[in-house]
């Protein structure tokens, strides 16, 4: 019951941060320092996306093109690969690389300074650490969640593409046009459904596995070891957390408001 | 000015302070002195709100600290001044960036009285020349110094000191206790400095007060210090090796035949190297 507790107390806190930091966000954007953020956690994350949305684009594209073809149904592929990436994949690890290289940082660099007293030092001088460090890091990973996430989508389908061509005997315009027409096809308040139903939640968790990790920063306690404590439970929440709000998300877009 | 009235705090299962009362008058000096966790940092930190306490109140210019509105608790806090034990600096800023924190943040002053203002809280810690650097750059004492610094900039009322001189060397000690007091003089300042330091004590204490199991176990002049009769007082403030500090059997016990201890944490002697 203990543990409970404290996830409770945990998911709370992590909430109140949230809300506080959108709050800072309209009153006062630092966006010089979001931008800064914005590039070293997210620019310096877009080889590591790009290197797994393409392969992982390629070994989709293989495996199901083989069963496509198997039935003579190859010329599928591109809605295949592009309504997979554009709806779960390309969010999904866009948000899962982002929990390997944001989320911990986030919290290991604000348990550092939790620990040697830097959020202390904010308090006194009547600095409220939610807006000076909470707020730029969640507004600069919830935008580059989004580009991120596009990024990995183009990749994901040109690696599918590739593999269709090379392997498969399939022609780039019949796959490309496939791809496209099948985004293009499903329309929600005039937009393209599916892609940006799959941007949609990117940036929703981005926002999440944000706030997490820096509300886990904000209550280290205990040294180095208490660090990486925080760290640690960053890291388990984001993951759990990401295919939650995933699901609940596909539910809302294709269930509760299918079109 | 500060008013400590029944202060108890415990951490799980140990007991840091209890029924702690004391009293800081406006323009005054008051050092506490006590061995290296005896909660003196704990007492700083509940003064200005970092800790809360589990019993007792603490009134600052008549407010009390812990029944504060967060707004009323940052305008409180706007006229008080805290250096931490390690200087906390924070790690992305450059010194002069560090030192001009507060006044950024505050919005109220203008660039160019800025860098005045950070230049002459440099200098006066005796850093110069060091705005461009970054935290990581500079040794523990110029970090604390630097943090020194950062809490002057503002020309606070009222400052806690954690600690301002250990860790530096005897010189730039007795440049910061000098500008302890020459800011007491000059302003007005009124002050509480966490010490162990005994020669920087006498050198800017009004009063003393002595920190020992979690009470306050004695107050007064720096002059009724130096020739205290009690034997704890006695021996914190002598550096003594023999006596009821540090002692492994619990309780004081002021009898002196005792073969001397090696392995004493609270008071080395100067001189012997650590024995393991
Ligand atoms: N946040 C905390 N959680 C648990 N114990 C603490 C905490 N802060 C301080 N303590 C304990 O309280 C005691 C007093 O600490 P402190 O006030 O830092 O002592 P001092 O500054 O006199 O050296 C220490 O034994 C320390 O272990
Ligand atoms: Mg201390």
């Amino acid at each position: 019951m203990k543990w409970m507790n404290r996830m409770l107390e945990g998911a709370g806190y992590a909430m109140d941060v949230a809300c506080r930091s959108v709050g800072y966000m309209f009153r006062r954007p630092r966006l010089a320092m979001t931008a800064r953020l914005a590039y070293d956690y997210g620019l310096k994350s877009l080889p590591v996306v790009l290197v797994v949305a393409f392969f992982s684009g390629m070994i989709l594209s293989l495996q199901i093109g083989i069963q496509l073809a198997a039935n003579g149904q190859e010329e599928l592929l591109g809605i295949v690969v592009a309504q997979t990436f554009a709806r779960e994949f390309g969010p999904f690890m866009t948000c899962i690389i982002l929990v390997g290289t944001a989320v911990s940082a986030f919290a290991a660099e604000i348990g550092t300074m939790k620990v040697s007293e830097e959020i202390d030092a904010l308090e006194v001088m009547s600095i409220d650490p939610v807006g000076y460090v909470a707020a730029p890091r969640i507004l600069a990973l919830t935008a580059m969640t989004f580009f991120l996430t596009l990024c990995a989508d183009a990749v994901g389908m040109l690696g599918g593409g590739i593999v269709a061509v090379t392997q498969l005997g399939l022609p780039w315009q019949v796959y490309m046009d496939r791809a496209l027409t099948t985004l293009e096809g499903r329309e929600w308040f005039g937009l393209p459904k599916d892609l940006y139903a799959g941007l949609l939640k990117a940036g929703i968790t981005g926002f999440v596995i944000a706030s997490i990790g820096c509300a886990q920063g904000l209550r280290a306690q205990g040294g180095a070891l208490g660090v990486g404590r925080s760290v640690r439970r960053a890291v388990i929440s984001s993951i759990v957390l990401i295919l939650v709000i995933s699901y609940v998300l596909t539910w809302f877009a294709y269930r509760a408001f299918a079109s | 000015m500060i008013e400590i009235d029944n202060l108890s705090k415990t951490y799980g299962e140990r007991r840091i302070l209890r029924h702690c009362s004391l009293s800081v008058n406006r323009g005054e000096t008051l050092v506490v002195i006590g061995a290296s966790g005896s909660g003196k940092s704990t007492l700083l930190r509940m003064i200005i709100g970092l800790a809360t306490p589990d019993d007792g109140t603490i009134l600052v210019d008549g407010q009390d600290v812990h029944a504060l509105a967060p707004a009323e608790l940052s305008r409180l806090r706007r006229r008080m001044g805290y250096l931490f034990q390690s200087g906390a600096l924070i790690n992305w800023l450059t010194v002069r960036d560090n030192v001009a924190l507060p006044l950024v943040e505050r919005g109220k002053t203008v660039d160019s009285e800025i860098d005045d203002r950070v230049e002459r809280a440099l200098r006066n810690v005796g850093l110069s020349g060091t705005e461009k650097l970054m935290p990581s750059q500079l040794s523990g004492g110029m970090r604390k110094r630097a943090g020194l610094a950062r809490s002057l900039v503002t020309d606070p009322e009222i400052i806690l000191y954690d600690e301002p001189t250990t860790g530096l060397d005897p010189v730039t000690a007795h440049i910061i206790d000098q500008l302890v007091v020459e800011l007491r003089a000059k302003l007005g300042v009124t002050s509480v400095v966490v010490s162990h330091d005994m020669e920087g004590v006498y050198r800017v204490a009004d009063r003393v007060a002595m920190l020992y199991d979690g009470r306050i176990i004695a107050t007064g002049t720096p002059g009724e210090f130096r020739d205290a009769g009690d034997p704890i007082v006695r021996q914190f403030v002598s550096g003594a090796l023999d006596g009821p500090l540090g002692d492994r059997s619990a309780g004081p016990r002021p009898k002196s035949a005792s073969p001397p201890n090696r392995e004493e944490e609270g008071a080395p002697p100067q001189g012997s190297p650590n024995k393991e």
